[in-house]
């Protein structure tokens, strides 16, 4: 059983028509899935749909085998997917006013209810597995980009989620701090954990990914193993 | 100048400072405490848009806005009792000045509310937060700082505001000089006099919020 499935999700916004014209796909765990296809495609649209940042039109979502609609799923359908997901944003989206060790336990003390000294603990630690436990007392703006997104990292991972989701994660950097990203989502891809990276980083790709689904307007244009895909 | 003038400056002083002191403060902190809070339950049923609440939430602003603070006054203190319900004047100046700071401060911390990126909130949901407990923990407390001096400037037109209450049988600082005056009459020394110390007050706020401003500051600018 796959999972995470992804059933004739559709999605349109107001002036830019059907973004999302009808995805299917699965996920297994362990999988390191690499979602590529050009700007403008719906990469973005379908991540946050499947998090219901965004209301698809219709479509299902069937999570370690309980099926949701993603249309009308409520809110307490809602938080328990994404109880079990992580998900790292483009622009990092750190607590501003929180320290990176604030922003990692934050998610944990506060929406699972977890007893603070011990999320403490579980957050240096992920600082530490990220290479920041040295800047737990910094705040977002003191840090660099890179560091940012790697906080965010741990912050995903603090929860020990089913899956997370990467929309884009270097695509905000400056080119010379991408590296140090892509090196913590490489070693997380080595660990098996299972991850659905939105991303235009085909280096990355080709090392990290096992399954690469392209979409280009809308549909899924190409789903392939890595190796496959790239030998052409 | 003269003997007398010097002797009634001096004696006036503390009379006037003490219901400075006794009443202008105490009503300026309880109606700027008040006023908080229903800004704040204003701004937020606006921002999240709860449909019924949100147009009343309007109509208080738009209502309180579009009318002069001395008419609120004259209407909460003489013209309650006319339907029978009569409220003493202190109480009254409280009433009206936490209702009209409210709304003022309710469009400072809406518009604050409304600068705090998206993404803030999206990412409290993935991390399995609540509305309530982003708005609590993440979104209110960075729209507070962004308000923060907005809402200084309004306690400080608030000090000045509360001479208004004289108008209400209220026996703040300027009431106490009017009758200082009516038996002294030095009209010119006297009123300078109150407006010294209501400027006293005003540079002391100044300097808390200037305080208040630098700690706040402390995970710096966006």
């Amino acid at each position: 059983m796959p999972l995470l499935e992804v059933r004739e999700l559709r999605k349109s916004f107001e002036g830019a028509g059907e973004v999302l014209k009808g995805i299917s796909f699965s996920v297994e765990k362990g999988e390191v899935i690499a979602i590529l296809g050009p700007s403008g495609g719906g990469k973005t649209t379908l991540l946050r749909c499947i998090n219901f940042l965004e209301r698809a039109e219709s479509g299902t979502l069937i999570f370690d085998g309980r099926p949701v609609d993603l249309a009308s799923a409520n809110e307490k359908e809602i938080r328990s997917i994404r109880l079990r997901t992580g998900f790292v944003f483009q622009n990092y989206n750190l607590f501003l006013n929180r320290t990176a060790l604030g922003n990692v336990t934050e998610g944990l003390v506060t929406g699972r209810g977890q007893d603070r000294k011990e999320a403490e603990k579980t957050g240096l630690l992920m600082l530490d597995k990220v290479g920041l436990a040295d800047r737990a007392d910094a705040y977002p703006n003191q840090l660099s980009g890179g560091q940012q997104q790697r906080v965010a990292i741990a912050r995903a991972l603090a929860a020990h989620p089913d899956i997370i989701y990467f929309d884009e994660p270097t695509s905000a950097l400056d080119p010379d701090l991408t590296g140090e990203v892509l090196a913590v989502m490489r070693q997380l891809a080595e660990e098996g954990m299972t991850m659905l990276v939105v991303t235009h980083e085909l280096g990355f790709a080709r090392s990290a990914a096992s399954r690469i689904i392209r979409i280009g307007d809308g549909r899924i244009e190409k789903e392939c193993p890595a190796g496959e895909y790239f030998k052409d | 100048m003269s003997g007398r003038l010097i002797e009634i400056i001096l004696t006036s002083f503390p009379r006037i400072l003490i219901p400075g002191i006794k009443v202008t403060i105490p009503l300026t902190i309880l109606a700027f405490s008040f006023g908080l809070v229903i800004a704040v339950l204003t701004a937020l049923v606006q921002f999240a848009q709860v449909r019924v609440l949100r147009q009343i939430a309007r109509f208080y602003i738009w209502v309180i806005r579009g009318t002069p603070l001395l008419v609120q006054l004259f209407v909460v203190f003489y013209g309650l009792p006319k339907v029978g319900l009569i409220i003493d004047p202190f109480p009254s100046a409280v009433v009206v000045f936490s209702i009209n700071e409210g709304a003022y401060a309710a469009e400072t911390i809406r518009a604050a509310l409304e600068s705090v990126p998206s993404g803030q909130m999206e990412a409290g949901y993935c991390v399995g937060m609540t509305w309530a407990q982003i708005m609590r923990r993440i979104v209110l407390p960075q729209a507070m700082r962004t308000a923060f001096p907005t809402l200084g400037n309004e306690l400080i037109s608030m000090v000045k505001d509360t001479s208004l209450a004289a108008n209400i049988t209220v026996t703040e600082m300027f009431m106490t000089t009017q009758r200082i005056n009516a038996v002294y009459y030095e009209p010119l020394v006297l009123y300078l006099e109150v407006g010294l110390i209501y400027l006293l007050f005003s540079t002391g706020l100044s300097k808390l919020e200037r305080v208040g401003e630098k700690r706040l500051s402390a995970y710096g600018k966006r």
